[in-house]
């Protein structure tokens, strides 16, 4: 099974519809835009920008972020949006996932589930619900004070600062369910860290659910993506500041995860592409 | 002119808009006179296969692809468009012996994927994730280590092992192995792409597969017409 390396678009990064092509000239397997929305409270800037996007680049391309309603996703759909992914809404209210499945499929429905680990105390007295699943440690090794190494995964919204009282996994299942045909999945606890994905998470999403999980957050290096490539069943991993900051290429990401045994798509230029 | 129908089944733009990009006339194209008037025609396509044929119908426009494909003109299948070529799919049939009606170009049967297919992995568990979507590369021969050139003209050009973009859940399986153009590897061989005479479809999505993709459909454009 082919590994994806897809690339997801920085918030005021520069012209979406540029980076999206030099990103497709150099052989990213998928292009995410997520969260473009939120900087502008203009919606038809990126009907227009997704529009220039399907224009130019003939590649699959994942749009999110600000997604309200069925009318939101039907008109990124209409501009071009191959695929849409529900974040906030999905969590508010999950018939949108059934409803965007019903109309435009399964493939197209992709939902952000964004986990971060709150202690085990805390979630129970929010919530009064005994947890499905309790972990030992957060990524980075710190364990809670009141509750040495006790953990629930707790679904959060807006970028990590609002807790939903939702597992990770049992949400996972739920969306899947109602018709997701794909998570991306982005740790809260591993965003931005640049020391590697959240290997535990990922691997328990991707345990919980058949449909591809794309592994996001805390990616410094092509090193991690082969961890968490080996070590979980994720599908693709989806990195944006090492491409963005120009640490690392396509090309020398993908070679170092075939070199590591994984199938990927070679970057244009090497072997097996179009013949002469 | 090429065609791009719409029957009301997914995002045509792409397709449109990548024959645009290669210097070809494209149109989007929806009722039976501007079908007609095609010099070759796109069915492309996402969804579900008793809904593509129900939307053909309600449209009126079985008979005019119909005749489009008896006078030789290029037809090329996409995805669903693919699946819609085939004699039947067992998709949300009853049963498998009772599986529903498609337009019956090229003989044969539209199955869907199982999880099991490729049996289980080291782990125990079933190896694949239905629908297969993703990247996966093609092979022009009896397996992937036949490094056989492409046979069909649709595939001209391109080396064994390119890789194109699959979004499926379901796949044809042509009564006639001989049509069949391009295979890939998703728990065992399956044809990704046929070409029976005038009539040719890939599985896999061109419009989104960059430059391997663009080089399938300029292919077609450029195939002798009727």
């Amino acid at each position: 099974m082919v590994k994806g390396v897809n690339f997801v678009e920085l918030r005021d990064a520069g012209d979406p519809v540029e980076i999206a092509r030099g990103y497709d000239a150099a052989g990213a397997d998928e292009l995410v835009f997520l969260d473009i929305t939120a900087s502008s409270d203009n919606r038809d800037i990126t009907y227009d920008m997704v529009r220039r996007v399907a224009e130019q680049c003939f590649m699959p391309f994942t749009v999110g972020g600000g997604i309200r309603t069925v009318d939101d996703v039907t008109r990124l759909v209409q501009a071009g949006a191959e695929k849409v992914s529900i974040n906030t809404a999905a969590v508010l209210n999950p018939d949108i996932v059934n409803q965007t499945a019903k109309r435009f499929g399964r493939c197209a429905t992709v939902v952000n589930i964004d986990p971060k680990r709150v202690p085990y105390d805390d979630f129970v007295a929010r919530t009064g619900r005994e947890p499905e699943w309790v972990g030992s440690a957060r990524p980075d090794g710190e364990s809670s004070t009141a509750n040495p190494g006790r953990f629930v995964l707790e679904v959060h919204t807006h970028g990590g600062r609002t807790p939903t009282g939702i597992e990770a996994l049992p949400y996972a299942r739920e969306v899947v369910e109602r018709g997701a045909g794909e998570i991306i999945l982005t740790s809260m606890d591993a965003d931005g860290t640049k020391v590697g994905y959240d290997l535990e998470a990922t691997g328990l999403v991707a345990d919980a659910v058949d449909v591809p999980v794309v592994a996001s957050g805390g990616c410094g290096s092509p090193e991690h993506m082969i961890d968490v490539l080996q070590q979980t069943r994720a599908d693709a991993v989806l990195a944006a500041s090492i491409f963005h900051y120009g640490t690392y290429s396509i090309a020398q990401t993908k070679q170092a995860l075939a070199a590591a045994g994984l199938a990927v798509r070679p970057a244009p230029g090497a072997q097996g592409v179009i013949g002469t | 002119m090429i065609g791009v129908l719409d029957y009301g089944m997914g995002n045509l733009r792409s397709v449109e808009k990548a024959f645009l990009h290669l210097g070809h006339e494209a149109k989007v194209v929806g009722d039976s006179a501007s079908v007609a008037a095609c010099s070759r025609l796109v069915l492309p396509g996402v969804g579900n296969f008793a809904d593509g044929m129900r939307l053909l119908d309600e449209r009126g426009l079985r008979e005019p692809i119909l005749k489009v494909v008896a006078s030789g003109r290029p037809v090329l299948g996409v995805c669903m468009g693919m699946q819609l070529l085939m004699t039947s799919s067992t998709e949300d049939a009853p049963s498998d012996d009772a599986p529903v009606p498609g337009l019956g170009v090229v003989p044969g049967r539209v199955r869907a994927f199982t999880p099991t297919r490729g049996g289980a992995g080291s782990d125990g568990r079933p190896r694949l994730k239905v629908p297969q979507m993703g990247w996966n590369a093609l092979s022009f021969g009896a397996d992937a280590d036949d490094a056989s050139a492409p046979g069909s003209p649709l595939m001209a050009g391109l080396d064994p092992g390119a890789h194109v973009y699959f979004v499926h859940g379901y796949y044809c399986t042509p009564d006639d192995p001989a049509v069949t153009a391009a295979t890939a590897d998703y728990g065992g061989r399956f044809c990704a792409a046929f070409s029976s005479q005038n009539v040719h479809a890939c599985q896999f999505h061109p419009e989104k597969s960059q430059a391997v993709g663009l080089k399938i459909l300029d292919n077609f454009a450029r195939l002798p017409g009727a």
